[in-house]
């Protein structure tokens, strides 16, 4: 198992100014906390919605990375996402599932199908090109550099546990202000 | 929030100048799952226009964020789909179009509408009950009932863009193509 603030300190360095992130619940507000940055998108609104979201972004974005820090249980509510995306097939767009096997904001009650359920397998069949799986820290290390230059759209799935626990800033992630900064930095990107 | 149409038995709207709105109003993606009002007339002309790209969907409330996130860059988008699918977006239009105050335009058939009832007063409790929720939401809505409803459309997609309002076309009859979907 990885913690999950590791996994995340790890992905830091190699995320690029230009990069887009979409993260949601409890990476979300880990990654505010370890890598605060304008072009976070982090108002997805309705659970399960950030590979949508994504999926927006890199349409409208199509040359820059787009990386989701997704959830286990908010990936379950949009499973058909994984179809729509690698029917598009974007090219820069790398899909990260956190599987700690429970919703973890909402009180940690078991997701459905917890410890039997195979994401990357689900990614794989739907058609993305690569779907891989990591339990070991030094591994996700060793393959992200190939994960963000690969074709996409590619996914992996973190087997994860609850690392430091940063504040829950729900606030801040609904608020206009973290949607303005968003559009600001990428509209300032863009020209 | 209404724009309505009064009962009638009018022609139905062509899709070509439903297509022309929106490539006047610059929409150039399209995101759909498949609605039987609008397939023939629609759907299908949209899929063969290179000026489109089409993006299907599983699931309607994909497209909810989808264009919500295409409009951070002024990309703009229409969310078509039957009102079955509307209303089983609901929460993701209340949080990403209305709670975040976003340019989502959505284009709706209304599937089992007759074509000389209105909305409100149709036989369908799925059709009816549409503008009161949408009311309630505080989406605005406007019909497009006849070709000369999809004069609306252009101006209407510059006013959502511009405002940040999100906005849904209630589509009441099947728009009809010239010489019918080949």
């Amino acid at each position: 198992m990885i913690q999950r603030d590791l996994a995340l300190t790890t992905l830091r360095p190699h995320v690029e100014p230009r990069d887009l992130v979409v993260a949601v619940y409890q990476s979300c507000f880990d990654w505010l906390a370890l890598c605060p940055r304008d072009l976070n998108y982090v108002s997805t609104g309705a659970m399960g919605q950030a590979s949508s979201h994504a999926l927006g972004l890199a349409l409208g974005s199509p040359d820059r990375r787009v990386i989701v820090l997704d959830g286990d249980g908010s990936l379950l509510m949009n499973l058909g996402s994984l179809v729509t995306i690698a029917n598009v097939r974007p090219k820069h767009f790398l899909h990260l599932v956190f599987e700690n096997g429970v919703y973890e904001v909402n009180g940690a009650h078991p997701i459905p199908g917890t410890g039997t359920v195979d994401f990357a397998g689900m990614a794989e069949a739907a058609g993305y090109q690569d779907a891989m799986r990591f339990s070991q820290l030094d591994a996700f290390e060793a393959a992200l550099p190939g994960l963000l230059a690969c074709d996409g759209p590619v996914m992996a799935v973190l087997k994860i546990v609850p690392g430091k626990a940063y504040p829950r800033d729900y606030k801040y992630i609904h608020s206009a202000t973290a949607r303005q900064a968003f559009r600001d930095a990428l509209n300032r990107n863009e020209t | 929030m209404t724009v309505s149409s009064p009962a009638n038995k009018r022609a139905p709207p062509s899709g070509e100048d439903i297509i022309v709105q929106l490539k006047k109003a610059r929409v150039g993606i399209i995101v759909s799952v498949p609605d039987i009002v609008t397939s023939d007339g629609l759907l299908w002309p949209i899929s063969k226009d290179p000026d489109f790209q089409l993006i299907r969907v599983c699931k309607e409330d994909e497209g909810v964020s989808i264009c919500a996130a295409l409009s951070y860059n002024n990309t703009r988008a229409l969310l078509l789909m039957q009102q079955t699918g509307l209303m089983d977006s609901l929460n993701a239009i209340r949080a990403i179009a209305m709670d975040y105050h976003q340019p989502v335009c959505m284009m709706v058939g209304l599937q089992g509408k007759a074509p000389d009832e209105t909305v409100l007063e149709s036989a369908s409790y799925g059709v009816r009950i549409v503008p009161p929720i949408l009311d309630v939401m505080a989406l605005k809505h406007i019909g497009i009932d006849s070709d000369a409803d999809t004069q609306h459309i252009a101006p209407a997609i510059d006013t959502a863009y511009k405002t940040g309002d999100a906005l849904c076309f209630l589509v009441g009859q099947s728009p009809v193509i010239a010489g019918g979907h080949s």
